[in-house]
């Protein structure tokens, strides 16, 4: 196996990793019981799927262009900074106009704080 | 810290002039300037001052740790979701940070939020309390515990 060998080898064991990735936190999504733990579901683990889909696209232009792509190292920074921000605003919002939480949820301790300054 | 800066500079410089080409070229100073770091590198304990760049190679490391953290919990989260009988315990849980400063928080905050399995919900007015959603409070509160603690020492190493 050649050099060009192993880097598509590589490039496409990262974009199919990446893309069943997605595919679990998609069924994430459904199976979840309410909107905090789909939250996590849609958020998070699709960043991780994002991040290895792009730096395989990034490694095949590498090795098989030998162009160094900088617009897809900032698609990258910026899934990783505006990501969290959703994930928190959607939360937080639904906590605040008083979507319960799930049936097997243990802990509250926000409960408390959020009555006491209304 | 300045004199070291600029011995790195004149080792670029230094480094342009020898390889003698005959235009300047940007990638050739780069590469002088990295030579020239690695030098400084291995001789800054003989300057008696800390690395100029160390607030670079802490702000690697913590990239690094950001990087495993978000896999080990990646595998969690994924393997709840694709356990037959999903059996979770959601909860929200109280954590109080040891950071100071907006930019600090902001980080913190950003980062946990990225590592799969926890969400910041709610921060108090003062900054210094997180309000922390975690998808399964009671296995792994220990654990995410830990990932805070790691993410603290690592941006303290940077910001001071």
């Amino acid at each position: 196996m050649n050099i060009s060998g192993i880097g598509e080898f590589l490039t496409s064991l990262l974009i199919l990793i990446g893309a069943s990735m997605s595919m679990i936190s998609a069924f994430g999504m459904i199976r979840f019981p309410d909107v905090y733990t789909r939250a996590h579901a849609a958020t998070k683990s699709s960043t991780l799927a994002v991040l290895l889909t792009l730096s395989g696209v990034f490694l095949f232009l590498w090795i098989s262009e030998s162009f160094i792509s900088v617009r897809l190292l900032l698609g990258i920074a910026f899934v990783f900074i505006t990501a969290p921000v959703s994930g928190h605003l959607v939360c937080r919002a639904a906590y605040r106009s008083n979507v319960k939480l799930a049936q097997v949820s243990t802990r509250d301790e926000l409960k408390n704080v959020i009555q006491q300054k209304e | 810290m300045p004199a070291q800066f600029l011995l790195n500079v004149f080792i670029a410089i230094l480094w342009m002039l020898l390889t003698d080409e005959d235009k300047i070229r940007a990638g050739t100073f780069m590469t002088g300037f990295i030579v020239g770091a690695f030098i400084i590198f291995f001789m800054h304990r003989f300057f008696g001052q800390q690395f100029y760049l160390r607030r670079v190679i802490m702000a690697v490391k913590l990239i690094l740790i950001f990087i495993s953290e978000i896999f080990q919990s990646s595998i969690l989260v994924l393997k709840l979701i694709l356990s037959p009988k999903i059996n979770l315990t959601p909860g929200i849980f109280k954590f109080e940070t040891i950071l100071k400063s907006d930019g600090e928080v902001t980080t913190l905050a950003l980062l946990l939020t990225l590592t799969p399995g926890s969400v910041v919900m709610e921060v108090s007015p003062e900054g210094n309390v997180f309000y922390i959603h975690a998808i399964d409070v009671e296995d792994s509160k220990e654990f995410l515990i830990n990932s805070l603690k790691r993410f603290e020492k690592a941006i303290m190493e940077v910001t001071r």
